[in-house]
């Protein structure tokens, strides 16, 4: 019996690594051809040969920046609350429930949340800051959960050592509990980030355009002083578009020019989720090296 | 075989008196007074402890004198370790914890476990160091120079010079002070309980409380310890909870016995060790349980 589990387990093992090379092979050949400096630094275009992502990177960028913005100062001080402030009662039970089904939820349901609420209701429009917050949301709960496993972590001892000290719960929270989870809490950042960059659904929910041939106006100046909150509002304010809706508009259209361009803006997106990945892999060998109990 | 093993205690006792008499040379380098012995400082009125319906202590009285070592020993479960926790507080970080009775802090003479002392007051007054060593995964003068900086001592230099003399006086600066930037962790686990107990006493605690401090470190690591706690009674007064009767008797000046929540018998260690009044005293020192 238990060669026979053993042969199946490897032929499992194989497969599910075949498939998965298949399909990165397949990106490779398609798209690697039309890897180049210009296509990172051209607008779309209705000639294949001349279409680019800049756009799409720079929209990318932008929407996630506000994803991982509006998660943290949210998610963060909520797990806080819940492990070291919230009394442990049915109220909480039902919270901590619900919050671990949130991250279940089909990202296409926050999509329809975002375009009643923000939309709709509050006006934002179908722009950067609508994509920010509607992706900020979809990492919330897994945000929450993140630093909520990784405040466990910390020993009672640790706290009980700060408060022999003559701490208050304030400066237990902030000089202890907060720097000693930062690396997982980090780390559940960074993942939650990599799975909410691939994410279309919500996106094109709300209004995402395919087609964007210009970026967002730059908050950054080149004279003093340098930023400019102006420009800021108009930034988020603005439309965008990002590489998977870019993706998503190449490959359906019919000349198959479009679907290398697709493979090769893949490329760029598995580049950009692998480099997170071992970012955060990189984090947690090291926060636990630094921190052992 | 009583008297035997009382012999022999009381002959350990007497020669760890001779040594203190000996070794004053930690006294004369240091500011702090060396106050009179008999002064009491902690006075236990009535005290009971319950988890919430448990009651784990009985009524505990004692007087606890100041600048004196002070051991409470028992069976496991007895309550030294919840009499001990009671001084500086820490049962507040736990709902459904309730006190009765009066611990008197002297000499202002505030009732510490009244509900209206604030608890962090008591906690810069009373030291802990716990059963296992718990540096703050932080560098060695960051854990020492913690407790100063919430109390709002920020200069530079005051602060250096008070983590250099808690170092010094918990025997650990010849070992650290190449390293000082180095993560607490990089320490063996003696040294560790060391510098818990120079982050403890770099907040001039006038009490110090031990909780079982060496059931953790192998023997070397706790002779060092014993003899560190020895001469820190010259600044403050201590309470170690022990699970190790030589230890109580090589190191305490009065000792105190406990037994399922409450105090048995409490007396000068040689009293206790050698003439015990009570039956169960002596049960427990000559082994017959626990």
């Amino acid at each position: 019996m238990d060669t026979v589990f053993e042969a199946l387990g490897i032929i499992a093992v194989f497969l599910v690594m075949t498939f998965i090379f298949a399909i990165i092979l397949d990106l490779f050949m398609d798209g690697l051809q039309r890897l180049s400096l210009g296509f990172l630094t051209s607008y779309p275009s209705r000639f294949p040969e001349k279409a680019g992502i800049l756009s799409a990177w720079v929209g990318t960028i932008y929407v996630m920046a506000g994803a991982v913005f509006w998660s943290v100062i949210l998610g963060v001080p909520a797990g806080i609350y819940l492990e070291e402030y919230a009394r442990k009662n049915w109220l909480t039970s039902i919270i901590e429930i619900n919050i671990n089904n949130l991250a279940a939820v089909p990202s296409i349901i926050y999509g329809l949340l975002a375009l009643g609420i923000f939309v709709y209701r509050l006006g934002f429009g179908e722009s950067i800051l609508t994509g920010g917050l509607t992706l900020g949301f979809l990492m919330l709960p897994v945000i929450v959960v993140a630093t909520r496993e990784s405040i466990k972590r910390i020993p009672q001892s640790i706290r009980e050592a700060a408060y022999s000290m003559g701490a208050t719960k304030w400066e237990t929270v902030r000089d202890h509990v907060i720097p000693y989870s930062a690396g997982g809490i980090l780390t559940g950042v960074i993942i939650a980030a990599s799975r909410a960059i691939g994410e279309t659904a919500p996106l094109i929910t709300i209004g995402a355009l395919t087609f964007i041939a210009f970026l967002p106006p730059s908050p950054i100046k080149a004279d003093f002083p340098f930023v400019s909150w102006d420009s800021f509002v108009e930034m988020l304010k603005s439309p965008f578009t990002v590489i998977p809706i870019q993706m998503f508009n190449w490959i359906s259209r019919p000349q198959k020019e479009f679907h290398e361009n697709a493979a090769a803006a893949g490329l760029v997106l598995i580049a950009l989720t692998l480099i997170m990945n071992s970012l955060a892999l990189f984090l947690r060998y090291k926060v636990r090296r630094r921190i052992k109990w | 075989m009583v008297r035997n093993l009382a012999i022999k205690t009381l002959s350990m006792v007497q020669k760890k008196l001779k040594e203190d008499q000996e070794d004053d040379s930690f006294n004369r380098k240091n500011s702090m007074p060396k106050k009179e012995p008999e002064d009491i400082k902690l006075e236990v009125k009535d005290l009971s402890f319950f988890y919430g319906n448990v009651q784990a202590l009985k009524n505990i009285n004692i007087k606890i004198p100041s600048y004196q070592i002070t051991a409470i020993i028992g069976a496991s479960g007895c309550g030294k370790t919840t009499f001990l926790r009671c001084i500086n507080r820490m049962h507040d970080l736990y709902s459904k914890n309730g006190y009765s009775g009066k611990i008197i802090l002297y000499p202002d003479g505030i009732n510490i476990i009244d509900k209206k002392v604030d608890p962090i007051s008591i906690r810069m007054r009373a030291g802990m160091v716990f059963q296992k060593p718990n540096p703050f995964p932080k560098s060695i003068y960051e854990n020492v120079a913690y407790g100063l900086k919430i109390k709002g001592i920020k200069d530079k230099k005051t602060l250096d010079e008070k983590v250099e003399w808690a170092l010094r006086a918990s025997a650990l600066w010849e070992e650290v002070k190449d390293r000082l930037k180095e993560n607490a962790y990089s320490l063996s686990g003696g040294q560790q309980q060391r510098l818990c107990i120079a982050r403890a006493i770099a907040m001039d605690p006038e009490v110090l409380l031990f909780d079982e401090p060496t059931s953790a470190l192998d023997p070397v690591s706790t002779s060092k310890i014993e003899e560190l706690i020895l001469e820190l009674k010259q600044h403050t007064t201590v309470i170690i909870v022990t699970h190790n009767m030589q230890q109580a008797a090589r190191i305490s000046d009065y000792t105190a016995f406990m037994h399922l929540g409450e105090l048995v018998e409490f007396g000068r260690t040689e009293k206790i060790f050698t003439n015990p009044s009570n039956k169960l005293t002596e049960d427990y020192i000559t082994g017959r349980f626990g």
